[in-house]
């Protein structure tokens, strides 16, 4: 293979990953679901859920660490809900440590939280597989 | 007498990776047995052990680069200073960071879990290491060798993906989950190539001075190889968010990117007769050891990595302990046993050590000993994983349920871990004294 053959599909590569990464940063992640409820607050809550490192132990989509459960649909799951994610995050848990939050950053982690819930389902438990390795979400 | 800056890298590193296994050994035993150690809770441990090993990979993996352009590629370094200053701001930064998890302080993202703030010397730094070695590599002569397209492929994408993992810091992405989740992983994921594209590269440059042969970086295969695990690490990042809602092509283009490693699988396949009469006419040289040992886990890892990325199968291991398997086994499989590869060679051509018969007897031992419990461990994770994905998704059962049951395999990987750091040490000793003996200018006994 000569050089000028490595170089040009060198700079194919590159000029296809930009064109791909525009996209995936504009009409590959448009949709929102839950957009009206990224609050103020939520957003805030956001910023809290990185400060206290909350990735470390719980997931959204499946995405973060193992120790506790995925918080994606928490606030929405039968016998959970709002006061059940409050009192959490109020006291911890054996498992969790208690971070003694202020009750303003109990209030924007729940809004956060809730914002997280109407933006999609995790984990996925009805779906339907298709022929070709993909599936197709109930 | 002038001191290799090279070697320093790699002994900062081999003392990361060792005190980044110990944190981590110490995560797996609070995650069995919760009141383990409270004084130091998971949600910092984590990121330590994350961070440490990380940088073990990027020390040692810069160390090699230093000293093999400097020495094997034809060129010289365009300046001896900028690694010494890239040593330093790497030893700081890394001071502050661990300063900084101890303390609680994070606001970062996962794998970057540290203030914002400190990705700027690391920007730093790494515009520094990518223009002493794209200065260095132009005044070579004739063609680049694969490696050192692979290294310069490594050092630009570095600091493209780390560019992006930073983006949420924009309004624009941070305020949409899904936008946000899908760069992050974009980024995440593209790095993990970007770092891997320097380590493989290290493999290649150590087996081509083993063995003498330039011809096997100069190859057709090698570069069509080369290319596939390019465009992986530019497209194939998506298998990690098949659940997210990004758009479908998305995810569509990621699947079948991550198709095309099935010609890498493949390729180790047929190879694999020709690769077992090298590896035992070779077997006793102990850089060569180490990278038939990552042939082995490569093919073990990309098998695994092939079928998490078939969505069907995905929804159940997504966001289960297969997902740490397939990283666990590629960055202690592959990453780490290149890397020791690497140093071993790196650290005898620089120091002129020659290891001693009661050295490379405890070398072998704890090189079978990390092998085989970093197996047990590998398979008590996909263990662990397929049982909690199938718990999940066909049976409902709740979270606390589950890690009941999956609490016995889960056991057994914890004390697998202890396994890996007892190997490990007994791998990486004799080096750190042949390194300190160099580095404080003492007389090598034999």
């Amino acid at each position: 293979m000569s050089t000028q053959t490595r170089r040009f599909i060198f700079w194919f590569l590159i000029a296809l990953f930009f064109i791909h990464t525009s996209l995936v940063f504009t009409i590959g992640t448009d949709e929102d679901n839950g957009k009206e409820l990224m609050t103020e607050d939520a957003q805030a809550g956001k910023l809290l859920y990185q400060k206290y490192n909350c990735t470390a132990c719980h997931q959204l989509y499946g995405l973060g660490g193992y120790m506790g459960p995925d918080l994606t649909n928490m606030v929405s799951s039968p016998g959970k809900g709002e006061m059940y994610a409050r009192a959490f995050l109020q006291a911890g848990t054996q498992r969790m440590p208690n971070f003694n939050l202020l009750e303003d950053e109990i209030k924007s982690l729940v809004a956060y939280l809730k914002y997280v819930d109407k933006t999609g389902t995790s984990p996925v438990k009805k779906f339907e597989i298709n022929f070709d390795g993909t599936i197709t979400q109930k | 007498m002038k001191k290799e800056t090279g070697i320093l890298f790699v002994s900062l590193g081999l003392i990361a990776l060792v005190v980044g296994i110990l944190f981590g050994s110490l995560g797996a035993f609070q995650f069995v047995y919760p009141d383990f150690l409270k004084e130091i809770s998971f949600v910092k441990l984590r990121p330590l052990h994350v961070s440490l090993v990380v940088a073990w990979i990027f020390l040692c993996a810069i160390g090699g680069i230093y000293y093999y352009t400097n020495t094997y590629c034809g060129t010289k370094l365009w300046s001896e200073k900028i690694p010494k200053i890239h040593f330093w701001i790497f030893m700081v930064t890394g001071i502050l960071i661990l300063c900084c998890y101890f303390m609680g302080k994070f606001g970062g993202r996962e794998y970057w879990e540290f203030p914002a703030i400190l990705s700027i010397p690391i920007f730093i730094s790494w515009i520094l290491f990518g223009i002493n070695y794209f200065k260095s590599a132009f005044k070579k002569v004739g063609n680049w060798p694969v490696y050192m397209w692979m290294w310069a492929t490594g050092i630009v994408f570095f600091f493209i993906t780390f560019s992006e993992s930073y983006l949420w810091l924009l309004p624009y992405f941070r305020n949409n989950l899904i936008r946000d989740l899908t760069v992050q992983w974009k980024s995440g994921g593209a790095m993990v190539g970007s770092w891997n594209m320097l380590v493989y590269g290290t493999a290649i440059f150590v087996m081509t001075r083993i063995t003498e042969d330039e011809k096997i970086a100069q190859s057709r295969l090698a570069f069509l190889m080369y290319f596939l695990g390019f465009a992986n690490l530019l497209f194939g990042w998506a298998h990690h968010i098949y659940i997210v809602p990004s758009a479908i092509w998305v995810r569509m283009i990621s699947y079948f990117i991550s198709m095309t490693e099935l010609l890498i699988l493949g390729k180790i396949i047929w190879n694999w007769k020709n690769s077992l009469s090298d590896a035992k006419r070779n077997f006793h040289i102990l850089p060569v050891r180490f990278i038939v040992a990552s042939d082995v886990w490569v093919f073990l890892n990309l098998a695994l990595a092939l079928l998490i990325s078939v969505p069907a199968i995905n929804v159940y291991t997504h966001g289960t302990h297969v997902t740490v398997a397939h990283a666990m086994g590629s960055t202690i499989g592959i990453n780490t046993i290149i890397l020791l590869a690497s140093a071993f060679f790196l650290i005898t051509d620089v120091t002129k050590h020659e290891f001693t018969i009661s050295q490379k007897k405890i070398i072998t031992m704890g090189f079978w000993i990390f092998n085989i419990f970093l197996l047990i461990f590998w398979l008590c994770l996909i263990a662990a994983g397929i049982e909690k994905g199938i718990l999940v998704i066909d049976d409902k059962l709740t979270f606390q349920e589950i890690m009941e049951k999956i609490n016995p395999i889960l056991i057994v990987f914890a004390f697998s871990g202890l396994g890996i750091f007892v190997g490990l040490i007994m791998i990486i000793s004799p080096m750190l004294k042949a390194t300190y003996n160099y580095l404080f200018q003492k007389e090598i006994k034999p």
